[in-house]
């Protein structure tokens, strides 16, 4: 029997379970090994090569490569694990945060600061499932 | 005999760690986030804890995918602060109660509560955050610091019962302990906050504030509320906040809420966090 998933449907969102952690397993240990200096720097010289030392699918290694997390993401990529590949980018949380929305990073911080994304409009895939639930 | 006399809760924002440690605290962004610890800065100097249980998780820092414990406790003799990437926070090494720590694994696991030992790891800014917010800067740590990592990064998480529990276990490990310790259990990790998608950014200050008021108040109505609505109405990574109820569980049914504070935006994160005294 499948399990119930109730969380596929909140929009904008990939909850990381078990079976994305499956699906995604080598795309997170790939961005994990980033984690060491000597391992960022063989990154850095030659992203492809690096890439292909791991058994990832070509759509994976195509998401890194072009930097799309919110691909990743749907490919199992967890957002702490791929957040070694913004850090060794040299790049923040926020800015990452920003590209995955589709905002500019100065729009991004504003929303921010403007008290965050708010929950109306943004719980249900369908707003009219609200009523059912 | 050991006594658990407090429970403090916090967001752990890594940006909050990276301003402090890049001497932004004082800029207009960050001053209202550290001004909401300013009482409990002086509050900690007047409780003088001996240990703190600090509940925190790992953001794939020790633990990749090689190994997801759901709840793993530190009973080595010290952690140091990882390199997450942009190379370690400048804040000292903690060391750990050890006798303590194995009295609570004893314990805690023959009340059925299958914990995970951890003896070697590095502690990311889960752990690190809160201690910086609490006692400021500092060579040494002024207390012992028990880690209890929770994985909330693999859903699921514990459930919020689950995690209640666990602070009642706790709490019964801690109160057979025969020395006279002073002992606090830190809850830390959201509040509403989602790092990922489309959806990033999300902020839920209703959602916020009444959880803060029923872990107060009504603690056991909060362990029921089940995780989907968490990451729904918290984010996704909003569902840190069960842990928070591990902190609770380990207190009284009635406590003394000496502190509150509340804040948006610290970087991507509501920031939250609460001083509760046993009555
Ligand atoms: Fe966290």
């Amino acid at each position: 029997m499948a399990l119930d998933k109730p969380y596929s449907d909140i929009p904008g969102t990939t909850i990381f379970d078990a079976d994305m952690a499956r699906i995604g397993f080598h795309i997170n240990q790939f961005a994990m090994s980033l984690m060491q200096a000597e391992h960022r720097e063989r990154f850095k010289a030659d992203e492809r090569a690096y890439l292909d030392e791991w058994p990832m699918t070509e759509e994976q290694k195509q998401a890194v490569l072009d930097r799309d997390y919110n691909r990743m993401m749907s490919l199992g990529g967890n957002v702490y694990f791929l957040a070694k590949i913004f850090s060794t980018d040299g790049l923040s949380f926020q800015f990452a945060a920003a590209t995955m929305t589709g905002m500019t990073q100065p729009e991004y911080a504003q929303m921010m600061l403007d008290g965050g994304r708010s929950p109306e409009g943004n719980l249900y895939k369908n707003e009219e499932k609200q009523g059912e639930t | 005999m050991a006594k658990i006399t407090a429970g403090v809760s916090t967001s752990h924002v890594p940006a909050i760690g990276a301003a402090l440690d890049n001497g932004k605290a004082n800029e207009e962004y960050w001053k209202p986030v550290f001004a909401g610890y300013d009482f409990s800065k002086q509050w900690i100097k007047e409780q003088k804890p001996d240990v703190i249980i600090l509940v925190y998780n790992d953001h794939a820092t020790a633990f990749s995918l090689d190994l997801i414990p759901t709840f793993a406790l530190g009973c080595g003799e010290k952690y140091k602060s990882a390199d997450e990437g942009w190379g370690p926070r400048p804040v000292p090494d903690v060391y750990c109660h050890q006798e303590l720590a194995s009295h609570i694994a004893q314990s805690v696991i023959t009340d059925n509560f299958d914990l995970t030992i951890v003896n070697t790891m590095d502690v990311d800014h889960g752990l690190t955050v809160p201690l910086s917010l609490m006692f400021g800067e500092t060579n040494a740590w002024p207390c012992k610091v028990i880690p209890l990592a929770v994985n909330v990064v693999l859903y699921p998480p514990p459930s919020g019962q689950r995690c209640y529990d666990l602070g009642k276990a706790l709490r019964k490990a801690v109160e057979s302990f025969d020395e006279d310790l002073n002992v606090q259990v830190w809850g830390t990790g959201g509040m509403s906050h989602q790092l990922q998608g489309p959806r990033a950014g999300l902020i839920n200050k209703e959602f916020d504030n009444d959880f803060l008021d029923k872990l107060v108040n009504d603690p056991e109505a909060q362990a029921r509320v089940p995780h989907i609505d968490y990451v729904r109405e918290a984010g996704s990574e909003g569902v840190e906040l069960v842990m928070w109820l591990i902190m609770r569980g380990a207190l009284n049914d009635e406590v003394t809420e000496k502190h509150r504070f509340y804040h948006v935006p610290a970087s991507n994160t509501a920031v939250g966090h609460l001083i509760l005294e046993n009555k």
